[in-house]
């Protein structure tokens, strides 16, 4: 199946869950059954589902296999006594699993405005149907009949649908503010108690369809105001989780024991593979391997580490296994307190009131008085109460926000939706309201510019055959500048046919590289001091610094001074191949730059937008980016709280920042900035905090965003002007008494289609403009307005 | 008028039949995943989803 090209574009598959874990997360349903949910982003196609279910229902042990293509996530049951090998499979397949938390609860809501709509939509129907009649012409005791059933089926409906905006209205009304739940709340009660008096006394006139329709049009705005502020909340909880849940614990007396992470304490002793993240903070007790810090510390080379060493949380274990002893508890843990630091940095955008929030503050108000005016005027001119009152009532429903209800979540929506078709995740509605006020942006570079994945860059200059020997050794280490020699090597020569090169007695030296024999020579590729047979332990890095409570090794933010030139990659001393301690190769790397993002970068310093990196890595890393997508500015060596401080300076001259970042280290600063954003691959704390998540790899996702939003903004304020529009319309009518239940309803539908129709524009101007050409399909993803009530059938 | 005493309950049950359905749809799960839905049309075999104990798929 051509569409089916499974690993290829998942780069964030580190850190698959073991089968430990697995168990863990299982939720058990009795009789010795369990059953797993798992988030497989690669799920793209029906032949996907296929594969997947077929392989899976092959297994020992599996009683079931269901997925799910919307969230791209797979459900199984199977028997805890044989646990099936889950994990390897999908992974074998080129579908790597990952866990994730489930966020039942908020679903709940979702589902409650859904039947409300559902139920409001029913009698809305029923009784605009009777009321047609009505207004057709029926009269006397088939009018009373009528409004008789009307009323019937208004008086559940209200109850039900009505719920959540009685709870909201009470809500304000108990901590003494006004929303505009209570103007809708007050017009639709007194409507539904004026009608039942008027049908008692024969009346002609009776707005229960009015207060149905209106309850109708407003739940419909509220859904969509509910999907735009939680759907990517779910989404993006779906999405690989970097945290570990888990470690392998060795009790005093030997016994080995997978524990939860929370129930780590300080002191236990733990066992961490090759391949799997540190859960907290702790020291190395035995053991050798390099640590990928790139999320943690920013900074692209792996860290050699030893004994006596201590490592953060989050970071992974590339080469070798380690036994820790945990010096925090995750809670006490690098992770916490960078949450921590969140929470702290958090400004820009709690000050910020959502332009609904902003019109309805002042609209509220307005509607309260204009009604009570209303009565005021006809009781002292006219002197009929129920005169009086019908026509307050009149000018309450009128007013009421049906349109102005709709005007921002309708458009928000559907830029969501134009957005996701390019692989852009909303997490926070606001947030495209804010990008329209942005002047600034400030890039990460480890893993944001770059995709945080070396590359050969002097291959020419290396001979053939060493280039072979290279990649056959360094196809069997995890190390990401070795993996680098062997996607280079499987790249080139993919067509030749020379003899493949084999090693005898493979063996990887944490932190130092690779070595193996053969025809009677020892060669080795890694560190060059160690391939020439010098060094021969893990060298000690004296001085930490303390930040916070928490300390960091100096390692992890200095420039490394042994490097042989700048030329190599980052500030590390590239690789070294030898044969019996003599030199055969150098090979030097750099960073990939992220695809897209020169133009990205052009793009954004066009439309007057300045453009900074804040880096926590070394300076000559940051000059070689800056220079080659040509950014004047740069920041390097930054810790976190430097990136926060940047931003605040920023701001405090009145700038507005859009932080675009991955790593642990930037989710302060993410939360920092007036608007951020962070590419799938990122730490799922900085995923959480991110108003938007970029699901490819391009960064051209930057500047597209900006111009959805700013179209947003534009639609936005049409709608809203709309709107008002229509009430500087409808309130004189209303005013003067000439509202009939009939006018009011044309009224309140015809505003608001004519604010859904204004929205759709958006979609429109994106099939238009042919610059929108699509790439590759979204590696993971929710739909917008699909409805998801979690958990499995 | 006396049409009215059957057509409109009539009208009513059916709207509420429609309600009703969409409500169970909406409880068994129906609306969880519409994109897998469409596809899954187009696999040949009609077979159980979850194969038994013992059962070999093919």
């Amino acid at each position: 199946m051509s569409c089916c090209a499974p690993g290829a574009d998942i780069n964030a598959a580190s850190g698959a869950p073991s089968p430990d874990e697995l168990l863990h997360a299982a939720r058990s349903l009795g009789d010795g059954v369990a059953q797993i949910e798992l988030s497989v982003p690669a799920i793209h196609c029906g032949a996907c589902i296929q594969k997947l279910e077929q392989a899976l229902s092959r297994l020992d042990g599996v009683i079931s296999a269901r997925v799910n293509l919307s969230t791209r996530r797979i459900s199984i049951r199977f028997r805890q006594s044989a646990p099936p090998p889950i994990v390897e499979t999908l992974t074998g397949l080129g579908y790597p699993p990952h866990l994730f938390d489930e966020a039942e609860g908020k679903d709940r809501t979702l589902a409650e405005l859904l039947r409300s709509v559902a139920v409001s939509g029913f009698a809305s129907g029923n009784i605009m149907l009777l009321s047609v009649s009505v207004w057709s012409g029926a009269d006397g005791a088939t009018r009373d009949l009528f409004h008789w059933i009307s009323a019937l089926i208004a008086f559940p409906t209200l109850l039900y649908a009505g719920r959540t905006f009685y709870r909201s209205a009470w809500q304000a009304l108990r901590a003494g503010r006004m929303n505009m739940d209570v103007p809708i709340v007050i017009g639709v009660a007194l409507a539904y108690a004026m009608s039942i008096y008027d049908t008692l006394h024969h009346g002609q006139h009776a707005y229960f369809d009015a207060g149905v329709t209106l309850l109708f049009f407003l739940l419909i705005g509220r859904t969509f105001d509910h999907l735009m502020r939680d759907r990517a909340r779910s989404a993006v909880l779906g999405l690989a989780r970097l945290a570990p849940r888990g470690a392998v614990v060795i009790a005093p007396d030997g016994s080995r024991d997978y524990r939860p992470v929370n129930e780590i304490e300080t002191g236990d002793r733990l066992l961490i593979a090759a391949g799997e993240r540190i859960p907290v903070d702790a020291r190395v007790i035995g053991g050798a391997s390099d640590l990928d810090c790139s999320l943690v510390s920013g900074e692209s080379r792996p860290q050699p580490v030893g004994p006596a060493s201590t490592v953060r949380a989050g970071t992974l274990n590339l080469t070798g296994p380690l036994t820790l002893e945990a010096s925090a508890r995750a809670t006490d843990s690098f992770l916490a307190e960078m949450v921590r630091m969140m929470e702290a940095a958090e400004g820009g955008r709690t000050r910020y009131r959502r332009i609904a929030d902003r019109v309805s503050a002042f609209y509220a108000p307005v509607v309260h008085l204009t009604a009570l005016v209303a009565f005021i005027v006809w009781l002292v001119m006219g002197g009929d109460w129920h005169q009086a009152l019908t026509i307050a009532i009149a000018v309450l429903i009128i007013t009421c926000p049906c349109a102005l209800g709709l005007a921002v979540p309708i458009v928000q929506v559907v830029a969501a939706r134009r957005l996701f078709e390019r692989g852009v995740m909303v997490r926070d509605g606001s947030a495209m309201e804010r990008l329209t006020e942005i002047d600034a942006v400030a890039f990460d570079k480890t893993g944001t510019l770059t995709m945080g994945q070396p590359r050969l860059v002097n291959a020419p200059d290396i001979a053939p055959d060493m280039l072979a020997v290279a990649a056959a050794l360094g196809g069997q280490s995890r190390h990401p500048l070795s993996q680098a020699i062997a996607r280079h090597a499987a790249a080139g020569d993919a067509g030749s046919d020379a003899p493949p090169v084999s090693f005898d007695a493979v063996t990887e030296v944490p932190g130092f590289g690779i070595e193996g024999w053969r025809d009677g020579s020892l060669w080795r590729l890694g560190r060059p001091g160690w391939a020439l047979g010098q060094e021969t332990r893990v060298q000690e890095k004296p001085g930490q610094t303390t930040f916070g409570q928490v300390t960091f090794d100096q390692a992890m933010f200095d420039n490394d001074k042994d490097a042989a030139g700048a030329a190599w990659f980052a500030s590390g001393s590239g690789a070294m191949l030898a044969r019996d301690g003599r030199e055969c190769a150098r090979f030097a790397f750099e960073d990939t730059v992220r695809p897209g993002a020169a133009a990205a970068i052009q793009a954004l310093q066009r439309t007057g937008k300045s453009v900074e990196i804040l880096s926590g890595d070394t300076e000559a890393a940051c000059r070689d980016i800056a220079g080659r997508l040509d950014i004047q500015q740069y920041a390097a060596g930054l810790l976190p709280s430097g990136k926060v401080a940047r931003i605040n300076a920023m701001t405090q001259a009145g700038r507005k920042m859009l932080m675009v970042g991955d790593g642990l280290n930037d989710a302060p600063a993410l939360s920092a900035a007036y608007a951020s954003m962070a590419p799938a691959t990122a730490a799922d704390v900085g995923r959480n905090i991110a108003d938007l998540v970029f699901l490819r790899d391009s960064l051209e996702a930057v500047p597209f965003v900006i111009d959805v939003s700013e179209q947003a903004g534009k639609l936005i304020r049409q709608n809203i002007a709309l709107a008002l529009v229509y009430n500087i319309i409808a309130v004189p009518i209303a005013f003067l008494g000439l509202v009939t239940p009939l006018i009011a309803a044309v009224a309140m539908s015809g505003s608001s289609i004519l604010v859904i129709a204004n929205a759709l524009r958006l979609l429109r101007s994106g099939e238009r403009s042919p610059a929108a050409k699509p790439d590759r399909a979204p590696v993971v993803g929710h739909y917008p307005g699909r409805y998801s009530e979690g958990g499995a059938t | 008028m006396s049409v009215l005493i059957y057509l409109i309950p009539a009208a009513l049950l059916l709207g509420g039949a429609s309600l009703a359905a969409f409500m169970w749809a909406m409880k068994s799960g129906q609306y969880e995943d519409l994109d897998g839905a469409g596809e899954r049309i187009l696999f040949d075999d009609a077979g159980p989803l979850a194969p038994k104990h013992g059962e070999t798929a093919r």
